[in-house]
């Protein structure tokens, strides 16, 4: 199989254009859309392995579009955006996007959000092992260990942490959090997150300040930061 | 009412009307003869010796030597010869003077008839066309001819007079000089033959030119002529705004009583000011007797207060002792000339012992023409008040039994003094008791008390004693006193009594008025103004009040009213716009759609109407006394006043706003050239170097390049963010969604985003523990921390220290910026919130939109919160202190489960 192709959704061509360069000289392929029909045939025809997608098309909300493309195409959506609200970035995470970069953005951040939406994780094995940077995350034995050193943590802690592994380099919303450790009885109740994040942090010896693990998206979400950039695209 | 004191805008546009148009100067004469023709020539000829450029169009010498005379050396338009029915006629040439355009142009006879075929039909109208074309004009006109007098001329002289000139003509003339001439000498020159006779009066010469005709047109001219100046002085007046009385004219001032006779001299009086064509005044003055005014006497009043008012009349009403003295005294200030009064009925019953106004008037009013008036149905009127008097008005029976007991006390006292210390003469007792009861209680119990007093009197101390014989003329005379000491003290209490209710009232009403002014003192807007008008009037009068806001092109606004104001129905609000348009009162109660159940009344005058204040008389089926009449008006002038002072005031504020506003454009406009066109300018210059350069470009150089272009970029965004943030705070949208964040990630993703900027610098964090979890919108507190961040970081010199820390203080949480830069000077710390403020040092100009403090003090407001300047540590550098409300955070109970 060649490079992954990604499908660039945006009215713009001065993003794509830089889009397209950057992308292509990290050894990606590139197919262009200029509105959401153009985007929805593109994808119907010759589906993509990711799509990054404009907020403000000129025929359709992206937001309004990104459902439909997530019904036609499993490839993760990266949707880029001037709109800085964190409302607007919690319904399109709600809605199956993969992550939500605001313009104007810096590449290597970009490159970095697209290398861990595409991310192929090993099809979903009983015990899978997650390795972010010295940080190691054993599933089946529910261990945890940083630097080879073995750190204790409670069971809801570790249920965060392994979340948060399972989407590292991407933003996991408050609710996205909540359901998955606590139920959808407690969607709303962020202090939970809030308590258990400021636990997890300390045991990992992570200093909000400079986070090296645990990044906070106010309003939003946390992300586990993913530590290093890789030299070239992944591949199979 | 409101004097008009602007110059008023048809008065001016008059005047300019005259502008670029030529003059016309009209000599009017009574008849032929006089001497028109003969003038005209004799100041044309000064004209053209002054260098005036005069052509004579036409003028008729008929023969007459001295007239041909004065033509000589006058450059003479050639006539235009008309044929016309086998005839040949000779006109003026207009085409040819027009060619010709002289600044003065004589034509002689203003309101001859060209002959059929001419361009127009009228010599005025050829003169309309010269006035147009610029030309100055002067003609002659003899009285008879205008269109208003003529139908009196043909009554008086016999002669039915053709050629008419209507009015309108006159009233464009600039000059009319009158040319005036003895009778006498007019039939002299007549009969000597120096006077040509029109053709029409040719068979009624003589009749025409009788003495008595030739004293009513001489009268007639000299009238117009009057009447003119009169005009003239007033439009000159009014086009500056001078204030009256202008003297040339007067007032008529008809005097009315609340009687039947009132509506009747008004309308005499409308005859009166009509025939002398002069503004007209009703007044009625209040005295004594105004106490004992009956409703139907108030109706009597009131209907002929309405009455005036439909005729065009001002009603005034005011209050004093003697009728006489206060009518000459108001006639004196207002500029009166002419007196109306009606001769007054003298009741029996009143036994008043002032003389009838009349006569007072005609005996005091030297320097006025005085009117009386007969009256038409004496008798009728006599009749229906004594009946009705006997209805309406109950008999009180204290008084009368007071009076009694005052005698009867009398009686005792007499009794004593007689028994016991023998004094023979007791009426002067009795005169006591009467005069008591006269003060006390007026005419008529006093009048009583006499009656009874003399009775008994008579019963018990004049002899023959206990019987009602009167014998002694002594006892006769006593009896007499005790009459005449009760009606002069009945009417001497009467007149205090009724003196005391006067000033009483006005004493009530200037308080009144007062307490209004007071009251509308504290109002800052129209609107509050005009609410609390209408309260005041719904209070004081007991109407339903309402104003509404008349605007110079929009008409007038919608009714603001004590409470929910009514619905208007198109008759009432026809009313109010009429009163706005007109400046004079509409509706209820005037001659102006008195359907309407509102009384509206304009506030502010004719040419700017400000507002309309109306007051429902309908739905009591009332109308006002003269004195809420008055209070009404006063109250209304009042206002007036005061909303002129707010609408100024308003204005002020308004300009003062408009240049503020402008000089935050202004400052808004210099920031953003500046601040985009930087760092626009070091990328356009870095990325078209980085592309001139191609692969000749070094590595570092490529580096230093792109580096630039990223860090302008970022800065450039930052400040499109600090943009975007103030409009926000301007739409005044700002809403935070506050959650519990945690202090720490904020400075840290603040740090991050500001990773540039701050590289240079020594940021310290110091957070207290307690200080932590705060609870904010996450996104406004990191702005607003990038923010002073950006600013310490732009504000203090490489290698310096930054300090950020957050503790609790009292009920806040304090997070405190310290830099070591060179601090704001204390004068200045509030104004660095200031949109666009920078702080200056010298002529340095530091990078910065003067946008992020006050985005930054609008984001934490609206959090709750407030920012401070401080000095920073030992008084060096600049403390930025953000505090936030301190609250508990929510104790997790899976705290405990952890």
């Amino acid at each position: 199989m060649g490079a992954s192709r990604i499908l660039i959704v945006d009215d713009e061509p001065q993003i794509r254009r830089f889009l397209r360069v950057s992308l292509t000289a990290h050894g990606f392929e590139i197919s262009e859309a200029a509105n959401a029909k153009e985007a929805l045939q593109s994808v119907s025809s010759d589906p993509p392995a990711l799509i990054v997608l404009d907020l403000g098309l000129p025929d359709r909300d992206g937001q309004a579009l990104l459902p439909d493309l997530r019904a036609i195409c499993p490839a993760p959506v990266i949707v880029l955006s001037v709109r800085a609200d964190e409302r607007e970035k919690v319904r399109a995470l709600d809605a199956g996007a993969a992550d939500y970069i605001v313009k104007p953005f810096g590449m290597p951040e970009f490159l970095a959000r697209v290398r861990a939406a595409l991310r192929v994780r090993s099809p979903p094995e009983a015990a899978p092992i997650y390795t972010v940077g010295d940080l190691h995350i054993d599933i089946a034995r529910h261990r945890v260990t940083l630097d080879g050193r073995s750190i204790r943590l409670s069971r809801r802690e570790f249920d965060l942490l392994a979340v948060l592994a399972a989407h590292a380099g991407r933003v996991v919303t408050h609710t996205q959090l909540l359901r998955e450790i606590w139920g959808p009885v407690h969607e709303q109740d962020t202090q939970y997150l809030r308590v258990y994040v400021r636990q997890l942090r300390d045991k990992l010896g992570d200093d909000p300040l400079r986070p090296r693990f645990i990044e906070n998206e106010p309003g939003v979400g946390y992300r586990l930061l993913e530590p290093e950039a890789y030299p070239q695209a992944p591949t199979e | 009412m409101v004097e008009e004191e602007r110059p008023s805008p048809d008065a001016l546009l008059a005047e300019t009307r005259r502008e670029g148009r030529g003059r016309l100067k009209i000599f009017l004469g009574a008849a032929p003869g006089v001497g028109k023709t003969y003038e005209m020539l004799s100041v044309a000829r000064r004209r053209r010796a002054e260098g005036i450029d005069v052509v004579v169009g036409i003028v008729e010498t008929h023969g007459r030597t001295e007239t041909m005379a004065l033509l000589e050396g006058l450059p003479l338009l050639p006539r235009l010869r008309v044929h016309y029915r086998g005839r040949d006629f000779e006109e003026l040439d207009l085409d040819a003077l027009l060619a010709r355009k002289p600044k003065l142009a004589l034509v002689d006879e203003l309101a001859h008839t060209n002959v059929p075929g001419s361009r127009h039909e009228k010599r005025y109208q050829d003169v309309d066309e010269l006035l147009n074309a610029g030309i100055d004009v002067f003609t002659t006109l003899n009285v008879q001819h205008i269109e208003s007098l003529n139908d009196l001329v043909e009554r008086i002289t016999g002669v039915k007079v053709r050629e008419r000139l209507p009015d309108r003509v006159l009233e464009t003339a600039e000059e009319i000089e009158l040319i005036d001439l003895p009778p006498e000498e007019l039939t002299k020159r007549l009969r000597e033959g120096k006077v040509y006779v029109p053709e029409e009066a040719q068979r009624a010469v003589e009749n025409f030119f009788s003495r008595g005709n030739l004293l009513v047109l001489r009268e007639l001219a000299m009238r117009m002529a009057v009447e003119r100046v009169d005009a003239d002085l007033q439009s000159y007046m009014r086009a500056r705004a001078i204030e009256g009385p202008w003297p040339a004219r007067g007032r008529i001032l008809v005097c009315i009583g609340a009687d039947q006779q009132a509506e009747q001299l008004v309308r005499l009086g409308k005859r009166i000011a009509d025939r002398r064509q002069l503004p007209w005044t009703t007044l009625h003055v209040q005295t004594s007797r105004a106490e004992e005014l009956r409703e139907s006497q108030r109706e009597y009043l009131q209907a002929a207060f309405t009455l005036a008012e439909q005729l065009g009349a001002r009603a005034e009403s005011i209050n004093g002792s003697g009728i006489a003295s206060e009518v000459l005294a108001y006639a004196a200030t207002q500029n009166v000339t002419e007196i109306v009064v009606g001769r007054s009925r003298r009741r029996l019953a009143q036994l008043r012992l002032r003389p009838a106004l009349a006569w007072a008037l005609l005996e005091r009013g030297n320097d006025f023409e005085i009117t009386v008036a007969s009256q038409a149905d004496d008798a009728r009127a006599k009749d229906t008040s004594s009946t009705e008097r006997s209805v309406i008005r109950p008999l009180h029976i204290r008084p009368y039994a007071e009076s009694a007991i005052a005698v009867a006390l009398a009686t005792g006292v007499a009794w004593i003094l007689d028994q016991y210390l023998g004094i023979g003469d007791v009426s002067l007792v009795y005169l006591f008791a009467v005069l008591i009861a006269a003060i006390r209680h007026g005419l008529l119990p006093g009048l009583f008390a006499s009656v009874l007093a003399s009775l008994a009197f008579n019963f018990f101390f004049t002899d023959p004693r206990f019987t009602l014989q009167v014998t002694s003329p002594d006892n006769l005379l006593s009896i007499l006193f005790f009459l005449l000491v009760s009606v002069i003290g009945g009417n001497l209490a009467a007149r205090l009594r009724a003196q005391i209710r006067i000033t009483r009232e006005s004493a009530e009403q200037s308080g009144l008025l007062f307490d209004f002014s007071r009251r509308i003192a504290g109002a800052v807007s129209a609107e509050d103004l005009l609410r609390a008008t209408c309260q005041y009037l719904t209070e004081t009068l007991d109407f339903e009040s309402i104003a509404l806001r008349a605007y110079r092109d929009a008409g007038l606004g919608d009714p603001i009213g004590v409470t929910e104001p009514p619905a208007l129905i198109d008759i009432d609000r026809g009313a109010a716009e009429w009163a706005a348009a007109h400046g004079e009162p509409a509706g209820s109660g005037t001659g102006t759609l008195p359907a309407s159940w509102w009384l509206f009344a304009p506030l502010g005058t004719a040419q700017r109407p400000i507002a309309v204040i109306g007051l429902n008389l309908g739905a009591k089926r009332a109308s006002l006394t003269p004195e809420q009449r008055r209070l009404f008006f006063s109250m209304r002038d009042q206002a007036a006043t005061a909303l002129e002072r707010i609408l100024l005031t308003e204005d002020v504020k308004r300009a003062q706003l408009i240049s503020e506003s402008d000089r935050l454009r202004s400052a808004l406009l210099s920031s953003v050239s500046h601040d985009l066109r930087t760092p626009l300018a070091s990328i356009i210059g870095s990325a078209s170097g980085l592309k001139e350069l191609g692969d000749n470009a070094s590595p570092a150089a490529r580096r230093e390049l792109t580096t630039t272009i990223l860090e302008e970029a970022q800065r450039l965004n930052r400040f499109v963010q600090n943009l975007l943030d103030m409009t926000r705070l301007g739409h005044g949208a700002l809403t935070p969604r506050s959650d519990w964040c945690d202090l720490r990630e904020l400075i840290g993703r603040a740090r991050a985003r500001l990773d540039q900027p701050l590289h240079e610098h020594r940021l310290e964090v110091t957070i207290a523990t307690d200080a932590e979890i705060v609870y904010a919108d996450p996104a406004l507190l990191e702005q607003v921390i990038v923010n002073v961040l950006d600013n310490a970081a732009k504000f203090s010199p490489p290698g310096s220290r930054v300090d950020i820390a957050a503790s609790v203080l009292a009920d806040d949480i304090v997070i405190a910026v310290t830099d070591e830069g060179p601090g704001i000077p204390p004068a200045e710390r509030e104004r660095v919130f200031d949109m666009f403020y920078r702080v200056r040092h010298r002529d340095q100009r530091r990078p910065g939109t003067g946008l992020g403090l006050a985005i930054c003090k609008g984001f934490v407001e609206a959090m709750g919160g407030h920012i401070a300047v401080r000095a920073g540590r030992e008084g060096h550098g600049t403390r930025i202190e953000i505090s936030l409300p301190r609250r508990e955070p929510p104790r997790s109970r899976l705290t405990e489960a952890a």
